[in-house]
């Protein structure tokens, strides 16, 4: 055994390496492996991942670690306490509630909009986008019409102008997002199937009589997929802040819910006293999006060395 | 006579994250006021040779040399400053594709105008005058018109002929061609070399010409060196090139077709790994 | 055919290429308003599950909610609602604000000068240090500047807006008191102080009241600085981008090879051509500013258009919020068509094609 496990790992990375790999599983590995070494070889991405991974660990043990209360405070004995209090260590707000347990509780609810808003306004984009590119005539004309006419709006606007005839709430927020964000989809996704859409491989599929329902969810929207995840990833930053935005407004999560932004505006009274109100949430905010924004560019230049370090 | 461009074991090296990469290993020539041709594959390393006389090297790259002199001036110990007052006064360098090699959003006019004042004390007028000069001198019938144009609105032979024009304005001693006329038709081609030998041959200028084309370096030059993978493996005169020795040369040169020869099987380049040693 | 000939054709073609660029746009810039229209249409009357109980109110008595129904309209089919929405938005009818009771198109233009003021201090500030940053980053691509460029930036892009307006009032205006209070004016100038066009810096400058103007600046410069920042985040990144891309190219070599000063390279030949897809970008950002300015106008009171929409919302008063939403879309796709228009003026490439 002492033999093999010191050529262990020489040999696993000569076998995920290799130029002529046996099974397409094999290959595939060997590309992500490549991939993953160039991720990671970049301090700043890593820190991203960390920070992305360590937000969804707080969110599945958020009961576990949340060491008070999200909603019921203690309005007797524990209002306004500053950072480093005994017991709440990053202060409480006006309600005697902890910020560390609500800011806990809240990784939820950012994680929560950032991911329904991904599932529903990626697949859409990603729908309309290689349909569009694949179809071409006027299906492409008038798909593109839209989607232009969508992107020429004010996202936070035509957000606000939704959540108004909705009602406030968070779902309705989500909603509001998810409508003003698939239209750079589309595009990317049109963009990417008219790169591949007279190639060879589609041809040869289309001669084994594939459907074109077929050639496009089979074969080119997986084609559209890694740029979409970058494209997502990097966005989400932004849908955090629009949530936020939202949040802070009065149109988002309502109280006392412990969403951020909604935080942000209710610490805004005690502003000038109490900072650690409003500046705890925002730096968590600001933790989050920074880190979403980092992972993206690191998977940007992972997965695209074209464009690395641009 | 002293020559123009001495070179002694220039070596041009890149350090990469997989190890250092030498595109050119130790190569030794003289220049005198002649025409002499490079030759070469791809990544022989023909064209860092022509940037590494210009000191045009891009960073990472590394440029070391027992000697490179330029007519009397040890470009070795030259700084940025005594770099820049040389190129395009007194050395100077033609690119392969003027698509891409001359400025899209400056008129031709300005570009080479450009050159003049910067280098040389004239005025406005005088330098529009030297440059409409120039344009004729590379044989363009309408200069007036040609002057004001933007590089998108002539034709590659033109491009490249205002290419020439910006080059020489300044009368420099040493041209190097890099590719001067591979992204050019063939019949304009023949009329740009026409231009450059004239130029070169009236002005007395020494002529680095390099190019992957044997057959048109042959026609063109007095000299060649024929490189491979970093070095040179053979210089001749091309009076002489039917002597060739080395392998590699022979193997270029059966490659030239013939007329009225057979051409089955066509010759392939045998590579040989001692002709990288 | 003489050259005579040649020449007049290729007018007659340059001029024909021309009024297609332009039928295009018409076409374009029709067909986005309409959509904008649409969905602002849609947003109003058909999302609201009634839009009279939203204007009404819940409690309302059913004879107040039939008369409010026909007055408005709503009782036609939705085809004849959007045709008579369509002819008020055309000629500026937005109908009236349930919060102020003037016409909605009123208060718009009595507020939109704010907005455009705060959105062209955060542009001149954002392009004036974002353009300068991006250069010199591209140009020591990979050294320490180059990295605190980059983090500069991406901070930019990840910070929440507003809870960056107000920690930066709690330090300069709180603690340090280097700018004024939120507003646009001191209250003693709000009343003596009469606006010309509605931009302050403007017209105090204009009319020489040089104590105005500084007490306008006071205000300004914190809310512009912020914005500035946001759009010094997008634009130095952009600016790498497109530099790192055009020192790349032949002709940067060919500047080398003619000698040129590295300055020179730099500044005049590389960044001109970054210059073509720059002004789209900052076109872009001036927009996007002018929209960003709803959550800094909110934290600064500051009463542009985005605080007169926020507190609209906060009071259900759709027929503003819906106007404002307009008048910004329409902002909106003007200066991107403009932008559009400039590139094809700056690129010699695409003039007159």
């Amino acid at each position: 055994m002492t033999d093999s496990s010191s050529s262990t790992p020489e040999s696993w990375r000569d076998w995920l390496l290799t130029a002529e790999p046996h099974s397409r599983h094999q290959a595939r590995l060997g590309r992500a492996y490549v991939t993953w070494r160039r991720f990671s070889e970049n301090r700043l991405a890593v820190t991203g991942l960390v920070i992305i991974l360590a937000l969804v660990l707080i969110a599945i043990f958020a009961d576990l670690l949340a060491p008070h209360s999200a909603t019921v405070g203690n309005l007797a004995g524990a209002r306004l306490l500053p950072p480093g209090s005994s017991g709440f260590l990053l202060g409480s707000d006006d309600q005697g509630r902890d910020i560390l347990s609500r800011l806990i509780v809240g990784s939820r609810i950012t994680l929560a909009v950032v991911a329904l808003v991904a599932i529903i306004a990626a697949p859409v984009g990603l729908l309309i986008g290689t349909v569009a590119g694949f179809a071409g005539g006027y299906v492409d004309a008038v798909l593109m019409r839209i989607t232009d006419i969508f992107l020429a709006f004010p996202k936070l606007i035509l957000a606000l102008a939704f959540v108004a005839a909705l009602g406030p709430g968070i779902e309705n927020a989500v909603i509001a997002i998810a409508l003003t964000s698939w239209p750079p989809y589309a595009r990317l996704a049109r963009a990417e199937t008219l790169g591949v859409r007279n190639s060879d491989y589609i041809a040869a599929v289309r001669l084994m009589g594939a459907s074109p329902t077929r050639i496009v969810v089979r074969h080119i929207m997986p084609m559209c997929l890694s740029s979409l995840i970058v494209r997502v990833t990097l966005d989400m930053a932004g849908i955090i802040l629009t949530a936020a935005g939202l949040g802070f407004l009065g149109l988002g999560a309502q109280p006392p819910m412990p969403e951020w932004g909604t935080m942000i505006a209710s610490g805004r009274r005690f502003i000038l006293d109490q900072w650690w109100v409003a500046t705890m949430p925002g730096l968590a905010i600001l933790v989050v999006s920074l880190g979403f924004n980092l992972l993206g560019d690191g998977l940007r230049d992972a997965l695209d060395p074209r464009e690395a370090g641009r | 006579m002293k020559p123009l461009l001495t070179v002694n074991k220039l070596s041009v090296t890149y350090p990469t994250r997989t190890g250092v990469i030498e595109a050119v290993r130790g190569i030794s020539f003289e220049l005198g006021r002649e025409r002499l041709g490079i030759v070469g594959e791809s990544g022989s390393g023909k064209s860092q040779t022509g940037r590494a006389i210009m000191g045009l090297t891009p960073p990472p790259g590394i440029v070391r040399a027992d000697a490179l002199s330029f007519s009397g001036v040890d470009l070795l110990k030259a700084g940025p400053a005594t770099w820049r007052d040389m190129r395009g006064s007194r050395m100077a360098m033609i690119l392969q594709d003027p698509k891409f090699s001359l400025n899209p959003v400056m008129t031709i006019g300005r570009q080479i105008t450009e050159t003049l004042r910067h280098h040389e004390n004239v005025s406005k007028r005088e330098a529009r005058r030297r440059a409409l000069e120039m344009l004729e001198a590379v044989q363009i019938t309408d200069p007036e018109r040609v002057f004001d144009l933007y590089p998108y609105e002539v034709s590659g032979g033109m491009g490249q002929r205002a290419m020439i024009a910006m080059m020489l304005v300044c009368g420099p001693e040493l041209l190097i061609a890099d590719e001067p006329t591979s992204a050019l038709d063939v019949t304009v081609q023949l009329e740009v070399l026409g231009i450059l030998d004239r130029l070169v041959r009236d002005n007395g200028m020494g002529l680095i010409f390099i190019s992957h084309d044997l057959r048109l370096v042959s026609s063109f030059c007095d000299r060649v060196l024929v490189m491979y993978a970093g070095r040179i493996v053979e210089e001749l005169a091309t009076a002489d090139l039917s002597k060739a020795t080395h392998p590699y040369t022979r193997g270029l040169l059966d490659c030239t077709p013939k007329i009225g020869e057979s051409r089955h099987p066509l010759p392939v380049l045998e590579r040989q790994k001692e002709w990288a040693a | 055919m003489t050259a005579i000939e040649a020449s007049k054709l290729a007018r007659r073609r340059r001029i024909r290429g021309l009024a297609l660029t332009f039928g295009r746009f018409a076409i374009m810039l029709a067909t986005t308003f309409l959509g904008l229209l649409a969905v602002t249409f849609f947003i109003g009357r058909v999302v609201p599950i009634d839009p009279v109980l939203a204007i009404v109110g819940d409690r309302a008595p059913a004879a107040v909610v039939e008369r409010v129904r026909e007055q408005m309209g709503f009782n036609l089919p939705l085809w004849q609602q959007f045709f008579i929405y369509l002819r008020q938005a055309l000629t500026g009818d937005f109908g009236v604000s349930v919060l102020t009771t003037n016409p909605v198109f009123d208060d718009i233009l009595r507020v939109f000068p704010a907005t455009l003021e705060l959105a062209t201090v955060g542009t001149l500030i954002g392009a004036g240090l974002g353009v300068p940053l991006g250069v010199i980053a591209a140009v020591r691509r990979g050294s320490f500047a180059d990295q605190i460029v980059r983090i500069v930036g991406l901070i930019g892009y990840s910070v929440p807006i507003f809870w960056l307006g107000l920690l930066s009032l709690l330090l300069f205006y709180a603690r340090l008191k280097w700018v004024a209070y939120p507003g646009r004016l001191d209250v003693a100038y709000e009343y003596t102080f009469t606006p010309i066009t509605g931009l302050y810096l403007f017209d105090a400058a204009w009319t020489r009241q040089w104590d105005i103007l500084w007490d306008a600046f006071r205000h300004i410069i914190l809310p512009g600085s912020l914005l500035g920042y946001f759009s010094l985040a997008y634009i130095s990144r952009m600016t790498r981008s497109f530099m790192l891309n055009e020192l790349g190219q032949e002709y940067i070599v060919a500047a080398r090879a003619k000698g040129l000063s590295e300055r020179r390279i730099v500044w005049f030949h590389a960044l001109r051509n970054a210059a073509v897809p720059l002004v789209t970008v900052i076109a872009l950002s001036y927009a996007g500013l002018l929209e960003g300015s709803v959550l800094t106008e909110t934290v600064f009171s500051w009463p542009g258009i985005g605080l007169y929409i926020t507190n609209s919302l906060q009071n259900a008063d759709m027929n503003a919020v819906l106007g404002g939403t307009i008048v910004i879309g329409t902002v909106f796709i003007a200066i991107n068509m403009f932008s559009d228009l400039l590139y094809r003026l700056l690129d010699p490439r695409t003039r007159m094609r």
